[in-house]
């Protein structure tokens, strides 16, 4: 795998626990999901109305990129510059479930948008107004050589300068994220761009 | 108004947003509220569900959403027809 990538920044989120740079910096216990995505934004995000219109799966998503780029501000590349690839193992069944039970009254234009796993993308994109390649993969496990290799080959053949890229899953109360910013060019904490390094990451 | 000022706030799931917070005749979508198209959809099912009022010609939709004023005197409108 080529060493001329980096991975920058790293968010780990799961047991009601971020992890940032493999340094625990925030924890929030025995708080039942909602609760404790609306602590993540309270503490990381400033003031974003659309927040609170998200399913779960984009909320969990939209509050690991904004931990992710804290310290690693993007606005050195052009919005195409910047991709996003993301894959999952539950889609966005949790929202399709709960969007099926308004069905037999009148159907929520609101949940109807979130039957999608990739809308996660878009409301990311939409934040950090990134207009790169993206990709959501369904998969049942989080396989991090192929995620790897996928972001290492949009790198190589310069579709994109940087990627957000991970696992972002939720269904009912199970969820974990655990995302990577990867860049050409070295910068942050700076560890070689290989599944091997996102493994010890993820684990 | 003070009602439906509600009833939009939870529709929407307008979380930092306040009755007192939205004018009588302040717009509801662009450059006022900010709504968006989705919120626009999710109006017209307040309407039905709160009011049982449906819509009969869609292109009225940008007069009766304009404002809160504008959507509650549609609301009395409508009840007054059917009293």
């Amino acid at each position: 795998m080529s060493e001329n990538a980096y991975i920058t920044s790293a968010c780990v989120i799961r047991n009601n626990m971020v992890t940032r740079n493999g340094e625990k910096v925030f924890e929030e216990k025995n708080a039942a999901l909602p609760e404790f995505l609306r602590a993540l934004y309270d503490r990381y995000s400033g003031q974003y109305p659309k927040f609170h219109k998200m399913d779960l799966l984009s909320k969990l998503g939209w509050a690991a990129v904004e931990i992710l780029l804290q310290e690693t501000p993007m606005d050195m590349y052009a919005p195409e510059d910047t991709g996003v690839v993301l894959a999952n193992t539950s889609s966005s069944l949790d929202t399709d479930e709960r969007y099926y039970e308004t069905v037999s009254e009148i159907a929520s234009p609101a949940l109807f948008v979130y039957t999608l796993p990739n809308i996660v993308i878009g409301e990311i994109s939409i934040r950090h107004k990134f207009k790169g390649e993206n990709a959501f993969f369904v998969d049942d496990r989080f396989d991090i050589g192929f995620i790897a290799g996928y972001v290492r080959q949009l790198l190589e053949t310069g579709a994109v300068k940087a990627c957000v890229c991970g696992w972002v899953e939720q269904y009912h109360t199970g969820y974990e994220a655990a995302l990577y910013l990867v860049e050409k060019n070295a910068r942050g904490m700076a560890l070689p761009f290989t599944a091997e390094q996102v493994e010890k990451l993820y684990r | 108004m003070a009602d439906l000022k509600v009833q939009i706030i939870q529709q929407l799931n307008l979380q930092e947003v306040k009755p007192e917070d939205i004018g009588n005749d302040q717009p509801l979508f662009k450059e006022g509220l900010g709504l968006d198209s989705i919120d626009a959809l999710e109006l017209i099912v307040l309407l039905q569900q709160h009011h049982n009022i449906r819509i009969a010609k869609p292109e009225d939709g940008p007069n009766i959403f304009y404002s809160v004023r504008t959507m509650a005197e549609y609301i009395t409108a409508e009840q007054n027809k059917t009293a």
